[in-house]
């Protein structure tokens, strides 16, 4: 088996001192941002990504992972002694993680969670390490039109799919698009969209001066808008008897819905715009479908936590499987990893995986690594977690904009960079407020560099014939899955009002 | 919020106009031998923007999304209250980084906030506020080798000094 051997090497890299290190604070910050309300692994990778320069990228990329899959279990945390999911990947998990919580079985549910998440992980590392080899080998006969159109996949799973307003989310896409083509035109050399001949613009818009801006500004000063209450904190008391006691009891009654969410979770993981929350919420679903008593679901059932904890984290490998072999991200936390990828140097796709073999298989070595290092620190600083969430948000919220402004100004070394950053986090803070969904626009902003020069390329080589992306095998059906994506929203209008009743008065 | 939704939709399919008529300075259109300009690409997203502001105003006239139907107002007496504030406060921040250097703007915010935004004590405040900025020092300019603006000519004694401790 020549992955088997790939993959040892990869756990080899990921076993070395630096890397284990980064890991091991990597799951502790992710697991901390993950438990915070309002900040979920895009906010942690967002505001952290700049810091990462120091370390070379192979694991700079170890370590924000590392954030990503701590940032899912930690999710759980909150979800169950606050009762306010710690991010919105762990909305489902409120569903019976507090009911269980408030009939003080809080231990009981943490600890379901915590082994549901790490089955869950384990499930999506062996799928992940199955299919990443396959589906790159695939990818590597790609050329501009194949491309383009997995691009036009992305941004339309993200409308038809998305559940947000239409033409809101169209418009978000389309506003990073423009935002990624500000600057130089790669092609021509000619200053492009310099916004009131301010020389800043002349570098372009860096992704991350928007990602934190979106998610280190925007969000933060929305949750401080929107949570004007107290958020009580449910005690739970921890004691190795009792995390024996109630790991058996989950095991036994939350098996199912783990099964459910780590399968259930990787397939919807891997679809672009969808990501782990969608994946945790199908799952849920999906589990008290198959429950035996499906009323109990809701009550406080552990396979009601067990399904959306094993989905989150089989979601976040997930998403990295289309970010690694195809160069396009399934989630947004993936999108600010890709674009990460492309400051250090590495050009994300199927030739990764031949051109820089260490860098791929120690990545996911380090999944395996970071699962059970995720799961081991989970288990025992819950309770420290559970105090540290009592830490007034009057003490995060600047910590976080420190770092927010630190990290906008460490990325490009320029203050117009700063500004620009409070404007989107301004703007961004609006939108919020008004429904759009914002995730479409850093997706795209990473997006945009790679989907622009695709398209021209095509219609170069076709002589500015379109139907290039219907014609060629692999396009050709990419092609047409996204118009239908992009459709599917107009279907259901069109049909509800067939059955008789008008959708808008519905 | 219903007032906010048209006039956020107007402010938008302004910005998209603006756009479009920005990226014409560029070709838009589709060159022999070269393929499409390179107006082209921002010039028709920014189209699709517009067509997308026309029919958020369309809904918006329906009533169908839920900021149109919504009767509450977009930000309430604490709403206004926090956006001052906390975006106050950063505003604040940003622009003190070329006067007193970006760590002399973080202690100021930094006491701000928590103290005059958190109502902690001084003590807390006293410890967050030191320790904070010393931590980011020591990452960026000791380990990182990373310069963060130093602010106007003043600071520069203060700094020359920090360096020779850390060089």
């Amino acid at each position: 088996m020549e992955i088997l051997g790939l993959l040892t090497d990869g756990v080899l890299v990921s076993l070395m001192p630096i890397n284990i290190m980064l890991i091991l604070v990597g799951v502790t910050l992710g697991l901390f941002i993950g438990a915070m309300p309002g900040l979920g692994s895009v906010n942690g990778v967002a505001i952290l990504l700049p810091i990462t320069f120091l370390v070379p990228p192979g694991s700079a990329i170890i370590f924000l992972a590392a954030i990503y899959y701590g940032a899912m279990y930690g999710g759980a945390i909150s979800s169950i002694t606050l009762g306010i999911p710690g991010a919105s990947t762990a909305v489902a998990t409120t569903f019976d993680g507090r009911p269980l919580a408030l009939k003080g079985r809080a231990s009981l549910a943490l600890v379901t969670a915590a082994i549901a998440s790490f089955v869950g992980g384990t499930v999506s590392n062996v799928l992940f390490t199955i299919f990443a080899p396959l589906l790159a080998k695939v990818a590597l006969i790609f050329g501009p039109p194949e491309i383009f159109a997995l691009m036009l996949l992305a941004f339309a799973t993200f409308v038809g799919l998305g559940g947000d307003d239409i033409p809101k989310t169209i418009l978000s896409i389309c506003l990073g698009l423009v935002f990624a083509a500000v600057g130089f035109d790669e092609i021509s050399g000619a200053p492009r969209l310099v916004f009131f001949d301010i020389t800043g613009f002349l570098h372009g818009i860096n992704f991350l001066v928007l990602a934190i801006g979106v998610y280190g500004i925007g969000e933060m000063i929305w949750t401080i808008e929107s949570t004007r209450g107290e958020i009580t904190t449910t005690e739970a008391k921890m004691s190795v008897k009792g995390i024996v006691a109630d790991s058996k009891e989950g095991m036994r009654r939350g098996w199912k819905g783990t099964g459910v969410g780590s399968f259930l979770g990787f397939f919807v993981g891997i679809l672009p715009a969808a990501g782990a929350t969608p994946g945790s919420l199908m799952s849920y679903g999906v589990a008290k479908l198959m429950a035996k008593n499906p009323k109990e679901f809701g009550q406080g059932h552990p396979g009601g936590v067990a399904a959306p904890e094993a989905a989150n984290n089989s979601a976040s490998t997930g998403a990295m499987l289309p970010m690694l072999t195809l160069g396009i991200p399934g989630s947004p936390t993936t999108a600010i990893l890709l674009g990460g990828m492309v400051i250090w140097g590495l050009t994300p796709g199927p030739r990764l995986f031949t051109d820089q073999p260490e860098f791929v298989w120690g990545l996911i070595g380090s999944f395996y690594i970071s699962n059970v290092f995720a799961l081991i620190v989970n288990l025992a600083f819950i309770p420290l977690f559970i105090w540290m969430l009592r830490m007034p948000f009057t003490v995060l919220a600047p910590l976080i904009f420190v770092l927010s402004v630190v990290g906008g100004y460490a990325a490009t070394q320029d203050m117009h960079d700063v500004w620009l950053m409070l404007a989107f986090g301004f703007g961004a803070f609006f939108l919020r407020k008004l429904d759009y969904p914002l995730a479409p626009a850093v997706l795209a902003i990473v997006l945009g560099p790679i989907a622009e020069p695709t398209l021209r390329q095509s219609l170069l080589l076709s002589s500015g014939d379109a139907t290039i992306f219907f014609t060629r095998p692999i396009a050709g059906p990419i092609t047409i899955i996204a118009i239908i994506l992009i459709l599917l929203p107009l279907f259901k209008v069109i049909l509800t009002r067939m059955r008789g009743g008008d959708a808008t008065q519905a | 919020m219903r007032l906010a939704e048209i006039v956020t939709a107007g402010v938008l399919a302004l910005m998209s106009i603006y756009l479009m008529f920005k990226s014409t300075e560029l070709n838009i259109g589709y060159i022999p031998e070269e393929g499409p300009g390179g107006g082209f690409w921002p010039f028709w997203l920014s189209g699709i923007m517009l067509i997308c502001t026309g029919l958020i105003a369309f809904n918006w006239y329906r009533r169908t999304s839920p900021p149109s139907q919504s009767t509450e107002v977009l930000l309430d007496g604490y709403g206004k209250r926090t956006l001052v504030l906390v975006g106050g406060g950063l505003l604040g921040f940003i622009a003190l980084i070329d006067i007193i250097s970006m760590y002399g703007a973080m202690v100021v915010f930094l006491i701000y906030y928590l103290r005059f935004l958190g109502r902690h004590s001084w003590k807390l405040t006293a410890i967050l506020s030191i320790s904070i900025p010393v931590v980011f020092f020591v990452f960026f300019e000791a380990l990182m080798r990373i310069t963060l603006p130093k602010g106007m000519k003043f600071t520069e004694p203060f700094y020359n000094f920090l360096n020779t401790i850390i060089y």
